[in-house]
């Protein structure tokens, strides 16, 4: 038999819960007063986001249509046909470019895998996740759409919520100072620059090697 | 007033009689229509405090308009009709439901100056009182709406022709039912001490006088306790609030006696379920807490001082049920059987009979510290042989399910 005043106890329990700070954030999406920015909590440093198509410090694109990550893909949301570059105006420094590129975020579930795939770092993820579509087209991102911009940020699409600064840290940086798994690669950044950020730093914490 | 005076109008009502019936009858639906509006928005964000969490906070300041911005919604979405339904029936209930909600607020006294003039205001030359209707049948009119909300329920489910909106209506019938017979007898306790069943005269009763100067003559405390708390928890199951929403259990019923509800239709129950929770409140605070009554400040204004009252009483109760939703957690259906038949039909009859006794020795001056020595030997006497009744019966049941089962 339980103790009557429990009861009690847990009215007692639920009304001092009014008074305690709360856990949320006043994010509103975007949608609040001008001049009243939403909180937004800090994210985390490998967090998975959306797609960019890299290039490099010349501008050209990084992809050289090798298809090999829609291979990995799990979910089946990529697909990559390749094509042979026109000799007087290379669109990649390779033999053959990404012709065709496209990502389906209804299908993708942010595992990186082809992150790691990728030999020539060409497609990273960045850490902007807010978009929500209202048609099925916009959610399959081209790769007019993907490609970074001549300043090397990420384009902002219509459906897409974020804002000036938290396109930082969306590319090599991430995946340089996360060797997989081999002692070699500690500290070392293993990752060719790229357009409008250079060559990164490693992360805090891990020494750089002299090569 | 027109209810309550000359039902059949055998003498002659002059337009401005009406006029004033009809302004009334449009205020207080407007104003209950932004109750319900506020009732949403609060209970989100109370909940939402209780649980360390913001709430609603895009649709207007404070997030104020978002039960706006969801009736606006649904009011645009399609309107699905199932093809196993019963279609006249299906399209019928959300309006069984929403009509009884809407009636109920009719006899509450909104209003008025309780301390001189009993609740009397004067518009235009005529006296009337701030309440759309006082009929001689009063506090039973709730009953009886509450009974027929029973039927919006129970035909949603039915008319549904899906299994879950069927079992939802089946436990919401039989919940109802039950604990009316507990609400019907709370309210038979304030009848006895009020001796009127019109909520005019009940607030006019428990604005008189009071104890000690302070303590008010509230039925609260004339009826000592008891009754309220059977009331409290018998309305919050009559409205199907959480601890006791099986009737819409999400967990195990989807949604209930609604699952097939969508767009307006499903708003209309909506709608009904908070008009219920604050036509609840409100006569509780009629029956219990003196209506609008209460201490006139200012002169002149008087009857705005028995609307201010009213809503602060009212606020009081809207603010436990969602303090009840955000502390208990839901009742399994053989506890709420159990506590509605075993413990609150008893209980409440019990304390009427023992009133009864009171009233009864107030009236023939007998001695009244005997009376209440041996209804109280009764009421025990009666209570040890329900307990014991209850408990050979489950002694039974055990060992039938013993012998079943092997």
């Amino acid at each position: 038999m339980a103790d009557p005043l429990d009861y009690i106890r847990g009215f007692a329990v639920t009304f001092k819960k009014l008074f305690e700070e709360r856990l949320t954030l006043e994010y509103k999406g975007g949608k609040g007063k001008p001049g009243t920015p939403d909180e937004k909590r800090e994210k985390a440093l490998r967090l998975h986001g959306r797609h960019v198509l890299n290039r490099y410090e010349d501008g050209m694109e990084k992809c050289i249509g090798c298809e090999l990550y829609a291979g990995v893909c799990p979910a089946k949301c990529i697909s990559v046909r390749g094509a042979d570059n026109d000799h007087d105006n290379p669109t990649s420094p390779g033999e053959r470019f990404g012709y065709v590129y496209q990502i389906n975020y209804l299908r993708c579930i942010h595992c990186d895998l082809c992150v790691e795939a990728c030999p020539t770092q060409a497609i990273t993820e960045s850490k902007l996740f807010e978009f929500s579509f209202t048609n099925r087209n916009d959610a399959i991102y081209t790769k007019n759409e993907l490609l970074v911009d001549d300043q090397g940020k990420p384009q902002q699409l219509p459906w897409e919520d974020w804002r000036e600064g938290e396109d930082q840290h969306t590319s090599a940086w991430m995946r340089a100072t996360s060797p997989s798994g081999d002692h070699r690669y500690e500290g070392v950044v293993a990752w060719s620059g790229e357009l409008g950020q250079g060559v990164r730093q490693p992360e805090a914490g891990q020494s750089e090697v002299e090569q | 007033m027109i209810l309550a005076l000359d039902p059949l109008f055998l003498e002659k009502v002059g337009l401005s009689v009406v006029l004033i019936a009809l302004f009334k009858v449009v205020l207080a639906f407007a104003i209950i229509l932004v109750g319900v509006m506020f009732m949403v928005w609060f209970e989100r964000k109370v909940i939402s405090d209780m649980q360390h969490r913001i709430g609603p906070n895009i649709a207007g300041p404070w997030g104020l308009f978002q039960t706006l911005a969801d009736g606006l919604k649904l009011l645009m979405k399609e309107d699905l009709v199932p093809e196993h339904s019963n279609r006249v029936v299906f399209k019928l209930a959300p309006f069984l439901s929403i009509v009884p909600a809407f009636l109920t607020f009719a006899i509450i006294p909104l209003g008025g100056n309780f301390e001189s003039k009993s609740g009397v205001i004067n518009i235009f030359g005529h006296d009337t009182f701030l309440q759309i209707a006082d009929p001689p049948v009063g506090i039973l009119l709730a009953l009886a709406m509450s009974s027929i909300a029973v039927y919006g329920v129970m035909l949603a489910g039915w008319a549904s022709g899906s299994k879950y909106p069927l079992l939802g209506s089946v436990r919401a019938s039989a919940q109802m039912v039950s604990y009316e017979a507990a609400l019907g007898l709370s309210v038979a306790a304030i009848i006895l001490q009020t001796g009127s069943l019109s909520t005019h005269d009940m607030v006019v009763d428990q604005a008189a006088g009071g104890f000690a100067g302070f303590i008010p003559n509230w039925n609260l405390i004339v009826t000592g306790f008891v009754p309220f708390v059977i009331f409290l928890i018998a309305g919050t199951a009559e409205l199907n609030r959480p601890p006791f929403d099986l009737v819409e259990a999400e967990q195990e019923l989807v949604g209930g006696f609604h699952t097939e509800y969508s767009s307006f239709r499903f708003a209309i129950f909506f709608l009904a379920e908070y008009l219920n929770t604050i036509t609840m409140s409100a006569i509780i605070v009629t029956i219990f807490l003196g209506g609008p009554s209460g201490p006139v400040l200012i002169e002149g204004i008087d009857w705005a001082w028995g609307i201010l009252w009213f809503l602060v009483k009212l606020f009081v109760f809207l603010f436990t049920f969602v303090w009840f939703r955000a502390t208990l957690p839901r009742f399994r259906y053989d506890q709420l059987m159990d506590f509605g038949w075993k413990l609150l039909i008893p209980l409440s009859l019990g304390w009427f009979l023992f009133l009864g006794a009171l009233n009864i020795s107030n009236d023939r001056g007998w001695n009244a510290s005997l009376v209440v020595a041996v209804t109280v030997a009764v009421g025990v006497a009666a209570g040890a042989l329900l307990m014991a009744a209850v408990r050979t019966a489950r002694t039974e049941r055990l060992n039938q399910e013993v012998d079943l089962h092997g």
